[in-house]
């Protein structure tokens, strides 16, 4: 009776019901338009790529030998800036919700949302003209000291202008998103919990460990993946920094090249053949992004009955 | 949403890709509006559009504001989308005119009477700069060059700035045992095609790959993205070594004299022109067209061969009388005395020859309305 009673009301308010309905039932179809339009684009505009001949693609040998390199180099960007930026967000999410005062916290939360509205392309030419050229020293010691490690062998790139570097500015791009979204993760613990486990005799390291963590777990997994998903598709700031080239294992060495810098430094001289192809590399990520996403969401949902969250 | 998440950074890239097209080379900023001389005849009126190369950006940019302000009710726009771009748009009738480093290949030439009339297109060559090699040696300002020693340095094959290939031909330089890092452009651009072309026509022993706007892949070598990414990285680092347009060279760096014939000729905007001047038509146009093959192993003194020429491609005939005149009144502004200086005003361009102007000027003359 009480359903009833409150979903019948007045003319004007069942048509107003009715246009609002409508009206997001039109955004939701719309967004999936625009998904299906923009997969369809690149699927259409990339065919002649995957069936032209190998020797026409850049590179000579086919439009696999042409990507897969990039595809790897993409990861590794991504993979530096998630191992950089990761435990750091959590670090400073950790610190504004549970140890900061107050009013610190407050600005804290601020600046870090603040680094979020600085654009690419000013990253970029901070990495390439200030950070490049300030580490190049770092990346000589690793060369001689930790030589030894592939990832660090020498000799170590003049510029400074590597992989290692632009995964390092892509950490600082991709540090708010994490860090705002696993503090507002963190502030949602149910205060019952974390009062129980001090209750109990928990230190208060032990009381994040055994309430706060598992609690925020897949919204941490949810931040950090919304942050691989910047990082794979930053384009600008990889285009500036990365002196690009061919695969090396080593990150201190000119070499490697993403996807997004790929595109946007060929395109705009590209023309025929070489558009199909850059627009098929932009295929290959759009279908990694949705691979990341997708990951991500089974993460959260296997889960989800442990953490408490719902 | 899942669904906005993943489309977001595709959609991202390509409105980025897409932007970037739009701005590409844009760094320079066009000052140069010096009044374009009237029109012969009556001042002309409607829309002028041209599509092509991000090098002639800056040039254009002050074309066009000269051109407006000359010829009231009369516009020209150009998208600088890439050279590929701009012979494409001029051969399916989009464009007017297209900008473009290179002159058209043989099958585009032979394509271009669909829209052109029988005659086909003209190539004219209306900008032209020569491409500096820039060092940052902290001691040594002048360097001599020979076309196997840049080849072999861009290869990464001299290690050192004292090796004794570079020793050879600076017995009067104190060169520093500094390692040489050789800086190329990350981006597909008309200065590294008309670089490579130079290395493999005159040192194709020492330069084997193909002439091409994308830095070869095999090489080692660090690179940055535009010329002033290039210019900046040099700058920044002791003992690199790159390629650029002479305009972008800042004062720090030194640039060196390349050989020619005997000697070592100095880059400056008229050697650039010389060099132009030598080259010869290219086989197989219509008459009045001005395609230039640039002899790059030229032995000319004081000419310098590592120089970028590029072209306004436009039709030998148009449809409209409008048109024509449209487009005779724009072309022989830009290839007139005060259109080119506009242009190394804004640009730094080297200016057309007065030989190569007047033989534009006649070319431009001969478009006309199809029969």
């Amino acid at each position: 009776m009480t359903t009833t009673s409150l979903t019948s009301s007045r003319g004007a308010g069942r048509a107003g019901d009715k246009v609002f309905s409508g009206a997001t039932l039109a955004a939701g179809c719309l967004i999936l338009a625009v998904l299906f339009g923009v997969a369809l684009f690149l699927v259409v505009q990339a065919f002649p790529a995957l069936t032209a001949s190998p020797d026409l693609i850049k590179g000579g040998e086919g439009f696999f030998a042409y990507i897969w390199p990039i595809v790897i180099g993409t990861l590794i960007a991504a993979t530096i800036a998630l191992v950089i930026a990761t435990p750091i967000a959590i670090g400073v999410a950790m610190f504004i919700s549970h140890f900061a005062p107050r009013q610190l916290a407050s600005g804290l939360g601020y600046v870090v949302d603040l680094l979020a509205a600085i654009p690419s392309v000013v990253y970029g030419a901070w990495g390439a003209a200030f950070l490049a050229k300030e580490i190049s020293p770092a990346y000589n010691w690793l060369a001689s000291n930790m030589g030894w490690l592939p990832i660090f062998q020498g000799p170590a790139s003049a510029t400074g202008k590597t992989i290692l570097t632009a995964g390092i500015v892509l950490a600082v791009m991709i540090l708010p998103i994490i860090t705002s979204l696993t503090r507002e993760i963190f502030l949602q613990t149910p205060k019952l919990h974390e009062e129980a486990s001090l209750a109990l005799g928990a230190t208060r390291w032990e009381m994040i460990k055994m309430a706060v963590l598992p609690f925020a777990r897949p919204g941490i997994i949810s931040a950090v993946m919304l942050g691989l998903g910047r990082a794979l598709g930053e384009t600008m700031a990889v285009a500036l920094v990365l002196s690009s080239g061919a695969l090396t294992a080593s990150l201190i060495q000119t070499g490697n090249q993403t996807i997004a810098a790929e595109i946007a430094l060929n395109f705009p001289e590209a023309s025929g053949l070489q558009v199909s192809t850059l627009i098929a590399a932009g295929l290959v990520l759009f279908v990694i992004t949705l691979g990341v996403n997708m990951i991500a969401r089974w993460i959260i949902g296997r889960h989800k009955e442990f953490s408490g969250a719902n | 949403m899942k669904a906005l998440r993943f489309g977001r950074h595709a959609a991202t890239a390509v409105i980025a890709a897409g932007a970037l097209a739009l701005t590409a080379c844009g760094s320079d900023n066009a000052t140069g509006t010096a009044p374009a001389p009237a029109a012969s005849g009556p001042s002309v009126t409607g829309t002028l559009t041209g599509i092509g190369s991000s090098a002639q950006g800056a040039a254009m940019d002050a074309w066009k504001t000269s051109f407006a302000a000359a010829n009231q009710g009369a516009t020209v726009q150009y998208s600088p989308d890439g050279s590929g771009a701009g012979r494409k748009a001029l051969l399916d009738g989009s464009a007017q005119f297209g900008g473009s480093d290179a002159y058209l290949k043989d099958e585009e030439y032979a394509s271009s009477t669909a829209q052109c009339g029988p005659d086909g297109a003209l190539a004219i060559p209306v900008y032209i700069s020569p491409i500096a090699v820039a060092f940052n040696l902290p001691d040594v300002k002048e360097l001599n060059l020979d076309a196997a020693t840049v080849a072999k340095i861009f290869r990464g094959e001299i290690a050192t700035w004292n090796d004794p290939a570079i020793a050879a031909l600076n017995p009067d330089a104190t060169l520093p045992d500094l390692k040489v890092t050789p800086v190329n452009r990350s981006d597909d651009s008309g200065t590294t095609t008309n670089f490579t072309e130079y290395l493999a026509a005159a040192a194709p022993e020492a330069w084997t790959d193909k002439a091409s706007g994308v830095w070869p892949a095999s090489l080692q070598g660090e690179n940055a993205k535009g010329t002033s990414g290039v210019v900046k990285t040099v700058t920044d680092t002791p003992g690199a070594v790159t390629y650029a347009d002479d305009s972008a060279v800042s004062g720090k760096l030194g640039v060196a004299q390349i050989k020619v014939g005997e000697t070592f000729t100095k880059i400056s905007a008229e050697a650039a022109a010389k060099a132009v001047d030598a080259g010869k038509p290219v086989e197989g146009r219509n008459a009045n067209d001005l395609s230039i093959k640039l002899d790059r192993t030229t032995t000319i003194e004081g000419a310098y061969p590592i120089v970028l020429v590029s072209f306004h491609i436009v039709c030998s005939s148009y449809d409209k009388q409008e048109t024509v005149d449209l487009v005779k009144a724009f072309e022989n502004y830009v290839v007139s005395e005060a259109g080119q200086q506009a242009a190394a005003d804004a640009a730094k361009s080297a200016p057309l020859s007065k030989e190569l102007q007047d033989k534009a000027a006649k070319s431009i003359e001969s478009i006309k309305v199809k029969s």
